[in-house]
């Protein structure tokens, strides 16, 4: 029996919920950003799943997607670590509940 | 597509996750981070798009990881290890996973199986990047600039 595309699904969906629980969950900086890269490559391989499953011949809008997808995913891991390495250095910590001042 | 492969690189992939996700230790959550992107990358090569995989393993695996050990390195002195977690973020995820669950086996029609298909060359790709995406590739390319300069802005010391 192969994979079907609802395998697919449920294994991306998994791998969602996971980067949505270390992202909700933890309290370090870094974690909360690693989780985020984790929704973003579950929401590509819910666009691969789709292009390979489609009827064909169809035309490579998943894999483009995806693409641009991971590169835009490399920028904000790029400035959101520089944002980490700043925010260390004002408060001296990475946890994001000391990090409160502009709490209203 | 294979089953076997199917079922081996599900489970390491998600194991690798929820390890990154609930380690103590920041540095081996890094690691771990880095081989569930690798079995993602696994994925891609399975579903039959090498060029996606293959670019998500420089990204990831070589840019992306190597970025997160040096953060953790240059902010070591706060925590080795830290300890705070909310087990209401636990219950939200778990909540949304039976949801999306429900929602996917509920919908008809997609337990297909894969069509055949003829595979796509990196010269597709490239012609596709070339014409159609060219503007998305543009503005790509300046939004990948301001990240590079913006960060190199915020991690710059102020000099009085």
């Amino acid at each position: 029996m192969n994979p079907t595309l609802q395998l697919f699904l449920i294994i991306s969906a998994a791998l969602f919920c996971i980067g949505l629980l270390a992202a909700l969950s933890r309290r370090h900086a870094i974690f909360i950003l690693i989780g985020i890269e984790m929704m973003l490559a579950a929401a590509g391989l819910n666009f691969i799943a789709f292009w390979r499953f489609a009827p064909q011949p169809a035309p490579p809008t998943g894999v483009m997607v995806t693409v641009f997808a991971i590169a835009i995913a490399a920028a904000e891991a790029a400035v959101g670590l520089a944002l980490v390495i700043t925010v260390y250095r004002h408060y001296r910590t990475t946890n994001v509940d000391q990090i409160d001042q502009l709490k209203g | 597509m294979n089953s076997v492969a199917f079922v081996v690189i599900a489970i390491l992939t998600l194991a690798a996750a929820l390890a990154a996700a609930s380690l103590q230790k920041l540095i081996h959550a890094a690691l771990c981070f880095a081989a569930a992107f690798v079995g993602v990358a696994a994925f891609y090569f399975l579903l039959g798009a090498e060029f996606v995989g293959l670019v998500q393993v420089f990204v990831y695996v070589g840019a992306v990881a190597v970025l997160i050990v040096f953060t953790i390195l240059l902010t070591r002195r706060d925590a080795e290890r830290e300890r705070g977690f909310h087990w209401s973020g636990a219950l939200i995820a778990l909540a949304i996973f039976a949801g999306l669950l429900w929602a996917i086996v509920r919908t008809s029609g997609l337990s297909v199986a894969a069509p055949w298909i003829a595979p796509l060359t990196v010269r597709q790709i490239g012609e596709a990047l070339m014409t159609d995406y060219v503007w998305p590739l543009q503005c790509l390319g300046l939004v990948l600039t301001a990240a590079l300069i913006g960060a190199l802005v915020l991690v710059m010391e102020e000099k009085g």
